[in-house]
Parts: structure tokens; sequence; C-alpha cells
């Protein structure tokens, strides 16, 4: 199951097994998707599968993940999604009413983006698997030309900036599965970066240097893929890391770090020192990134490593996910 | 947070008229009083000014959840650098010999069987993999957050037993023999707890008699002490002359138990000291005391991973309950493994070595890879060493002096 859950298992498998044999040009750094040249014209390309449990939760359901999941991969790679193709697997047995209430979820989330589904495939498969549904997503799109991220221009002393509170979605399915008896008033933060990530181009676009959506894995996952790709050191202070208390009080009653903990909504970008300052207001001033902040910088040690610091003065390392704490979270 | 909480506090007040589990006790102010960072950087200002510079301070925190609070919050970074802070074997995972597991899951290779065990055991190493590894290769393995729970599975699965895999000091003993009390008066018939709850005092002991170990005082357990309260401790102060404070687990409660063992060893003294009072009542907790005394009895002997045999120091369930103890419904074959040479498990456990000095350390042994339970543990001085610390300054690594 870790190979599964973003983290370091994940990491080598991806590495060590798929990019030998499957992708061209395998040591270069991986990102979220994968920029094409197609007679000429550069287009983004990515894809995503979603096998969440369960299969709604409060905030949104697998379909409005699936579509919702597959635009933000394209946004933060730096292009505009345009059209998407999708694939079902279903469980023997679904009631059609489910199916039909994840389709709408889906032509939902297509509409406020702007984006159009333009074909797909279903399968069957017996009672007692797919869980219900499993469903993958695949989008393409075209390229922001005001941005080119690339891992390899960041620089120490470049701004970490982080567009809102972390861990609603991995908290909110982990209460949903009901196997704890906790509540809380909580839920999953899934929603389309795009309008934020363009906002923040507009102003800042020469000066972004990487982006990222943290999901599987968390924040911890994605800024140790940063540092290692990077090479160089990622410091955080705690205190601007922003979360919401439910968030913070599951995770002491249950032991887990919010930095390790998925988000369905939010993204992670790497900013120039002279920009920051003006990405970070382009986002306050868009709606859904008021919250959005300054959480470290680039720096050159500990290299190939993330410091998380606290005002008093103690720091600690901040690893990739080791494991699997919450499985099956999109 | 409110369903749980509530519901268990109301439970929990019917049995334990003084205790109040910490950990369920959600309310924010308690985390964000003792994490305010103007009274850290006092009372670590405190610290440096009552230290003595011309002297080496060795201090032991016996609890796996003090080591792991110490670098979560990064302490060792505002304390001066003549406060050693040693690690001590109060990690009930890391202290488990890897016999006791293998006899754990063979009983849970029974299609019958399900395996039922905190979160902390699912990544333990048996010589034939851990829980999580019998997982998934078939064996009906499930993490549950208390023994209720696993006691629940077993109403709900009348067709399958369940054996608890019960791990822990006094800390986790009192809930388990309550299960315990539950099942046999609901004639629950399948379930049953294997059992390998350890007591501190013998752990105490054996450090105190290793002829290795030279230490000034002790920063006592915060939550074993909820139940036994700090009594158990005075003939550490008496018997020894160390000082001992019992601690709470957030960076304010370490800070000021390191302030009150400081004037002890300034004034000469050697005292029991309470810091942890919000929680731990001096005399203990007589409501779990007495379910414990009701269930279980004390092994001869008991075998601790790294500290070799010691007497008196693990529970056993007793004959009234035996129709729920596992190892009187199951054949247990009693493995006995013994730990790979180059692992310096005990060292590290007894706090002789640090976790970065055994030569597996970052290379074969690691979180992802682990060949001890102190690395696997969250509260294995490891696996906090090797999550938060180790890449921090990779000169402090070879700076680091041998203890003696």
């Amino acid at each position: 199951m870790a190979h599964g859950a973003g983290g370091k298992a994940s990491r080598k498998l991806v590495e060590g097994l798929f990019a030998p044999l499957l992708f061209e040009n395998s040591r270069a750094p991986l990102g979220d998707a994968a920029h094409v040249k197609i007679d000429g014209s550069c287009i983004a390309i990515t894809t995503d599968s979603f096998v969440v449990k369960p299969l709604t939760f409060p905030g949104g359901s697998i379909g409005e993940l699936a579509v919702n999941g597959t635009l933000n991969d394209l946004a933060v790679s730096g292009a505009r999604a345009q059209s998407m193709v999708v694939t079902f697997v279903l469980e023997e047995g679904l009631p059609t009413s489910v199916l039909e209430g994840e389709v709408r979820a889906m032509a939902a989330a297509l509409q406020r983006a702007g984006v159009t589904m333009v074909g797909g495939d279903t399968k069957v498969v017996e009672r007692g698997k797919a869980d219900g549904m499993y469903i993958t997503t695949t989008g393409i799109g075209c390229l922001m030309p005001q941005v080119t991220i690339d891992v390899r221009s960041v620089r120490p002393g470049d701004k970490i900036l982080l567009s809102g509170p972390i861990g609603d979605h991995g908290i909110t399915i982990l209460l949903a599965r009901g196997e704890l008896d906790l509540a809380a008033d909580l839920s999953s933060d899934t929603r389309c970066i795009l309008p934020l990530v363009e906002a923040m181009v507009e102003e800042a676009g020469p000066g972004i240097r990487w982006m990222r959506d943290p999901t599987r894995g968390g924040v911890a996952t994605s800024l140790n893929e940063l540092a290692r790709d990077s090479g160089f050191g990622i410091v955080l202070s705690e205190e601007e890391i922003p979360m919401r208390d439910e968030v913070r009080g599951a995770c002491e009653l249950l032991g887990l770090d919010p930095l390790h903990i998925a988000n369905e909504g939010q993204f992670l970008a790497v900013v120039a020192p002279e920009y920051a300052d003006a990405a970070l207001n382009a986002l306050n001033r868009t709606e859904g990134g008021e919250d959005a902040l300054i959480i470290g910088e680039v720096q050159t040690e500990p290299a190939r490593a993330v410091l998380v610091t606290t005002r008093y003065g103690g720091s600690r390392i901040v690893d990739m996910l080791v494991g699997d704490p919450l499985p099956r979270i999109c | 947070m409110a369903s749980r909480t509530a519901k268990d506090l109301r439970c929990r007040t019917k049995v334990y008229p003084i205790y109040v589990d910490p950990c369920l006790r959600f309310d924010m102010r308690y985390v964000d009083e003792f994490r305010d960072p103007e009274l850290i950087v006092k009372a670590s200002g405190e610290i440096h000014r009552l230290a003595d510079s011309e002297r080496h301070y060795r201090i032991m925190e016996v609890c796996g959840g003090h080591t792991h609070a110490i670098y979560r919050f990064g302490l060792k970074d505002i304390l001066p650098s003549n406060i050693e802070l040693i690690h001590g074997p109060g990690c009930p995972v890391c202290v488990l010999p890897m016999g006791r597991i293998d006899d754990g899951l063979a009983v849970a290779r029974n299609g019958d069987v399900i395996f039922a065990a905190f979160g902390d055991m699912m990544r333990v190493p048996g010589t034939c993999g851990s829980p999580l590894e019998h997982k998934a290769q078939g064996t009906d393995v499930r993490i549950v957050y208390s023994p209720a729970d696993a006691l629940q599975l077993a109403r709900k699965n009348p067709d399958k037993h369940v054996m608890f895999f019960a791990i822990g000091f006094e800390t986790t003993a009192p809930s388990t023999a309550l299960t315990l009390m539950r099942a046999k008066a609901e004639g629950v018939k399948n379930f049953s707890v294997f059992c390998n709850h350890v007591t501190i005092i013998p752990a105490i002991r054996a450090i105190l008699d290793s002829p290795d170990m030279r230490l000034d005082g002790f920063i006592g357990p915060g939550h074993v002490s909820t139940v036994i309260g700090c009594r158990p401790y005075e003939w550490i102060a008496r018997n020894e002359g160390k000082p001992v404070v019992t601690s709470g687990f957030e960076p304010l409660d370490l800070l000021q138990s390191i302030v009150m063992l400081l004037r002890q060893l300034q004034a000469g003294e050697a005292r029991v000291e309470n810091q942890y009072k919000r929680v731990v009542p001096w005399e203990g907790n007589r409501a779990a005391l007495k379910v414990m005394a009701e269930v279980f009895q004390l092994r001869p002997y008991f075998e601790w991973r790294g500290l070799g045999f010691i007497s008196q120091s693990a529970l056993k369930i007793r004959d009234e309950y035996a129709e729920w103890d596992a190892e009187q419904r199951f054949p247990i074959p009693g493995t006995r493994v013994t730990d790979p040479k180059a692992a310096q498990c005990g060292e590290v456990l007894k706090g002789v070595l640090k976790p970065a000095q055994c030569k597996l350390f970052g290379k074969e042994c690691t979180p992802e890879r682990p060949i001890g339970a102190l690395m696997v543990s969250t509260e294995g001085s490891c696996a906090a060493y090797y999550n938060y610390e180790h890449r921090k300054a990779a000169a402090l690594v070879t700076s680091i002096s041998s203890v003696a």
C-alpha cells in the first residue's frame, strides 16, 4: 500500500521501475504534467487515477476530485486545461443513482472550469472489486506563455508560497470513513486552482520557478521533491504554515503530521524574491487566495532536505512520507 | 472533536474518578499555552542561567514520548551544550523482542484469526516480516485505536477470533484490563489478548544497575505516572541520590522540568517532583491500579529487547481470565530471536550509544527498511533522531563523543 501513498515508496517505484523502462530522458526531473511537441506546438498532458474511499465526503466526491485533480496538475505545470477524457471502472451492482451523482458532479466541475470532456471509456468488474468505482482522467492544455516551470531555475533566496490552509482534504476523508469516533466541522478543499495560478502568473510570471499541488504525501513530500531535484535546502517557518484548528486538533489527537496530509485545492510556488510580494498580493486579491502566505525560502543548507524552524529557535527536519497513514485519500 | 471527547470523558469518569486521559482532553489552550514561543525562550534563558558552565549534566528522559517531543520541537537547539539528554528505554514497542511479534503473527496466520493492534505495531519487523507485510500476504491484520475497538471487532465478527496484541507500560495496561473484564462479563468468546505489557520501574532499575551509566537525574515518565503516581520513583532519589521530575510532553513542560532538575542539582538535593500536576496525581490512579491487579499478575521474568531478562517486569493475564489469554488459547511457538549482531539496539536503548553511533544507522537501518524497533516506532530514539535531526548538520554526527 505504501507504493501508492505518494511518499518515498511511490517515488522509488516511479524512478526505479517506470521511468527507466517507459520514459524517454528518464533522468530529467519529474513534473506534474508533461510538455510535448506536436507539429511544432507545445501542449501539456497529464493523467491521474482516483480511488478515494468513501466516494462522497463533506465538500466533494470522487467525480469532483477526478476533474479538479487533473486540472490542477496542468495548472501547476504552467498550462491551461482545454479538454479531458475519462475512464470509469465500475463495480457490478453500483447503483445508477450513485454513478449519475458522480457524473453530474464532474459536469459541474468541468463547467466551472470551462473545460470540455471529449471522450471516455467504461468497464465493469465483478462485485467486490473497484470499491464502487475508480475514475481516471487525462487532460490536455496549452502552456501559459508568461511562465516557464523548471526546477533547475530555483535559487537560494527564492520564496516558498502556499495558497491556503493545509490538511483539510486528508482529515476530512479520515473522519468520513467513520472508523474513528471523531467529528469536526471540516470539508475537503477540492477546487480548481487555475484562477489563482493565472492571477499569480499575470503579476509575477517571469519570477515563478516551480509549482506543485501537494496531494498525497502532503506539503512535506512536495517540498522534499523540490529539495532533492534542486539540490538545495528548504527552510520553513512553523508558525507561518496555515491550517485550521480542526486539522491541527485532529493531527494532535492522532499523532499525524499536518505536513504529510493530502490537499486537493492548494498549491506551492517557488518565486524569485523580487517577484514574491507581487505574487502574494495577486493571490490575496483573488477569490479563494485570501489565506495565501509566504511560508519559507530556499537556502543552500541543509542541502536536499526540508527544515522547519520555530520562533523560539528550535528546528526539525521534515522528511517525505514513509508508509501510508491514510490510504485511499484521493 | 466533540463526539469522542464528551463520550469518552463520560465513560472514563465513571471508572476513573481522577483520571483524564490527556490525549482525549482536547483543548487547544492546553497545547498553545505550553508552546508559547515567548515563554519557551524565557525557560530556555533560565536553564542557561542555572546550568553551571563547569559541569556536564547527563539527564535521562525515560519515556519514548519525551524523546519524540524533544526532537519534534527541536529542544536540543535551545539547551546549553553542557546539558546532555540521554534517551531511556521507555518505548514499549522498542523493548519488545522480535520473538514475541513472531509468536503473535504465528497465531494470526490461522485463517479465522483477526490480528488487531495499535498503529505503532504495524511496521515493526518480525523475523518473517512486519504485521503490515503479513497483511499484504493475506493475514487479517487491523489497526485499532484502543482495546475496546478490538472487542467491538469481535462482537461484529462472530465467526472470527479477534486477538488483540497488547503492548505498553502501565499507561495502557488498565484499558486492556478493563476490556478483558468487559469481555468476561459479556461472555464474548471470540476474543483474546496476547499480553506484552511491561512495567517501568524494573527498566529504570536496570539502567541504574548498568555499569556504563552515569546519570545526574531523570525526566520522569508522564503518562505512566498518571497510573502509578510519583511514589514509585522515590527510591531513585532516596537510594541512588538522583532527582526525578515527572514531566508533561509540551516544550514548556520539558523545559520547566529541566529547570526543576537543575535547581535540585545546584542545591545538592535529590527529590521526586511533579511538573505534570495538571494530569499526574501524586498517588496515581487507584481505580486503574485496582483493575490491573484484578486482571494481571507479574510474570516471574520477561525478556526485554536490549536489556535481557528482567524479573518481575511484565504482566501476565490471571487464570481467572485464562479463556481470554491468547497464550492459553493458542499454541505459542515461544520463538526466541537474537538480534542481528551488527544492530546495537540494546546499547542505544540503554542510552550508552547515541542513535547515530550505531553502525547500521542511516545505512542498512532506516525508517523505510528498519532493522530494529527503535527505527520503526515513532517513540524510538533512532526514528526520532533520523526523522527530525540527523540531516540538520552533518558535522554534528562526527562530533558526538561516546558516553562513558
